[in-house]
């Protein structure tokens, strides 16, 4: 029962942080209808900020806040320097481009940062456990970010439901010449909403940063689960995004969690450990192959047209 | 496909001229590893052809392509392992198993279309990753050391540095020409025509998704042979080979070399590879220079090498 709680708990978390990764590549791929294979590179830049700054400035919050700045900031100079030359272009030239970016990003990383990892310390404010049902200990770093990500969650929701820049973004994504032939300032927009996602992206590694060791290259296995979300999600859908990272995030926590035993019954035990982290780190990818067959435009198509 | 001659068939003869001469290079001036490096482009660009045949004239763009190279990889790995050293039986397991994923994987992915097949053939391509990881038989994670290359009886040492290259070499430009045949077929130009306007070449009545998954079945199987010759080159097998990056470097050949070109894709991994090794020589940050210049060339090169030669001869 206790693991059981943790697990979920555990899976919600990521599950959560999958959703702010994923938002912002929905969006970018849902109205700009660019494939950014750099965007898990954000998600590193945001980490390798934050345990820059946080060292820097000796405080978390203070830390964080620049760490989001500067991933903002990148990503608004990476859309005006580059991906803005792609839009309207073919999906492959946007992988070829997107993947000379995670190169040239992993690079410069190396030569900054050097080739081993950083690490984040725990700010020692967030270090205790909490006793989230009696006899049950949580701890509150982990659930600060699910409150963290909950909110930004909401704030997103409402944001893209309830303003008019909200109604715009929506409205691009669902039809971009339309929106651009009623006279808005579309560039700007794209700009905007390229942002926001390099925001997002870059919120999550920083959040993620104190759990795992900040390293070259972490952005890209988290970066695939991202997009098997807004896949499964359906592109351009934030609301499919929100379901699809929850349900990825579940899925693999407690597959990796609760696999290994329910294997034991059947398998011998040397064989189960050895098979279940694998099968465990495939069920994504089954449940992704899965719905694609069933619906091959994911769950909750943003553009029915 | 005139006869003309002209500046791109011309850089492409030249390659395979170069390949063909280039073991009498390696040994004039004792230079080794230029042969060591140039099997391992060889054999790649033969797995860039035949992705230039699914993505090139069949329209299909498999970010997957890369778990072919495992799947013939491990062929080789697992049967040597087994007591199986016979090359025959090696390579026809590695093309045949190729054969039954890409059937199996293509019929299902083939329901989908545009960057919702990209995403499932990747995610196919993850889930081959994490089996391979998972045969705690052969290696998991660490990979399987092939301690003995197949076994051709007679007929070739694979063992040979000059004869695998050549074998190799031989693999190339074989598939090239079937590639050729394939595509003047009338098989490929209806997949040609699937490619341009796939909704029109059913209203005329072809099953087109029957003709799209035979592409993807041959393509396949010629990347399996490809991984086949590539654990024999490396004595070496592990998931990493199957990675998704793996799959983006095999995009990036064939779209560097030009996508839809019969020669595109050698000429693309020649050049990618040699590139990579040159400036990973030239300085320890060589991916600083390879990923702005992958941008530069989707921006200003359109249709990669072959396209740009193509421009120079228009004027």
């Amino acid at each position: 029962m206790l693991l059981v709680v943790e697990q979920f708990l555990n899976g919600l978390q990521f599950g959560l942080l999958l959703f702010l990764l994923a938002a912002g590549l929905t969006l970018v791929f849902g109205i700009m209808d660019l494939v950014n294979l750099a965007h898990g590179s954000l998600y590193m830049m945001g980490a390798y900020f934050a345990a820059t700054f946080v060292a820097w400035t000796g405080s978390f919050v203070l830390g964080a806040v620049m760490a989001l700045g500067a991933t903002l900031l990148l990503g608004v100079v990476l859309e005006f320097m580059a991906l803005r030359h792609l839009y309207g272009r073919d999906h492959l030239d946007h992988v070829l481009a997107t993947f000379g970016l995670i190169l040239f990003f992993n690079e410069a990383v190396r030569l900054i940062w050097g080739p081993a990892g950083l690490a984040l310390p725990l700010p020692s404010w967030l270090a205790f456990p909490v006793t989230i049902l009696p006899g049950i200990q949580y701890p509150a770093y982990r659930l600060a970010i699910i409150v963290v990500a909950l909110l930004v969650a909401l704030l997103l929701y409402l944001g893209v439901m309830r303003t008019r820049i909200g109604m715009l973004i929506r409205a691009g994504a669902s039809n971009r010449e339309m929106i651009g032939a009623l006279g808005i300032n579309i560039k700007l927009l794209y700009t905007l909403v390229f942002g926001l996602g390099a925001a997002l992206a870059g919120l999550a590694g920083l959040m993620q940063a104190p759990i795992l060791t900040v390293q070259i290259g972490m952005g890209e296995n988290i970066l695939i689960l991202a997009f098997v979300v807004i896949v499964i999600g359906g592109i351009g859908s934030i609301r499919g995004a929100f379901i699809a990272a929850i349900m990825i995030g579940l899925i693999d926590t407690m597959g990796r969690a609760f696999l290994p035993n329910l294997l034991r019954q059947v398998l011998n035990s040397a064989s189960a450990s050895t098979a279940a982290p694998a099968l465990s780190s495939m069920l994504i990818y089954l449940l992704m192959a899965i719905v694609l067959v069933a619906r091959p435009e994911g769950l909750f198509p943003a553009n029915r047209r | 496909m005139t006869s003309k001659l002209n500046v791109s068939s011309l850089v492409a003869a030249l390659v395979v001229a170069g390949l063909v001469l280039l073991p009498v290079y390696s040994n004039l001036t004792g230079n080794i590893f230029i042969l060591t490096l140039f099997t391992r482009i060889v054999i790649l660009a033969l797995a860039a052809v035949s992705l230039n045949l699914l993505m090139g004239y069949g329209g299909m763009m498999s970010f997957g392509h890369a778990a072919y190279l495992g799947i013939g990889g491990y062929a080789v790995g697992i049967l040597a392992q087994e007591g199986i050293g016979s090359g025959w039986a090696q390579f026809a397991v590695a093309i045949a198993v190729s054969a039954l994923y890409a059937l199996v994987i293509g019929a299902l992915s083939l329901r989908t279309r545009g960057v919702y097949f990209i995403m499932i053939t990747l995610a196919f391509a993850q889930m081959a990753y994490y089996v391979a990881s998972g045969l705690a038989r052969y290696g998991g994670d660490d990979g399987l050391t092939v301690y003995k290359r197949s076994d051709f009886g007679g007929l070739i040492n694979l063992g040979n540095r000059v004869q695998f290259y050549y074998l190799c070499l031989a693999c190339l430009l074989a598939v090239v020409a079937l590639v050729w045949r394939i595509v003047n077929s009338r098989f490929g130009l209806v997949l040609q025509g699937l490619r341009s306007n796939e909704q029109r070449m059913q209203a005329i009545g072809f099953p087109s998704k029957r003709y799209k998954l035979a592409c993807f079945v041959i393509a396949g199987m010629l990347c399996g042979l490809s991984g086949a010759l590539l654990a024999n080159n490396t004595d070496f097998v592990s998931p990493a080979v199957m990675y998704w990056t793996r799959s983006g470097d095999l995009m990036v050949m064939v779209i560097l070399g030009g996508m839809g070109t019969l020669m595109g894709p050698v000429v693309g991994s020649v050049v990618f590879l040699v590139l990579e090794e040159v400036l990973s020589q030239l300085t320890e940050y060589w991916a600083l220079i390879m990923g702005p210049l992958l941008l530069l060339i989707v921006l200003f090169g359109r249709g990669g090498i072959m396209g740009m030669l193509g421009r120079v001869n228009r004027g």
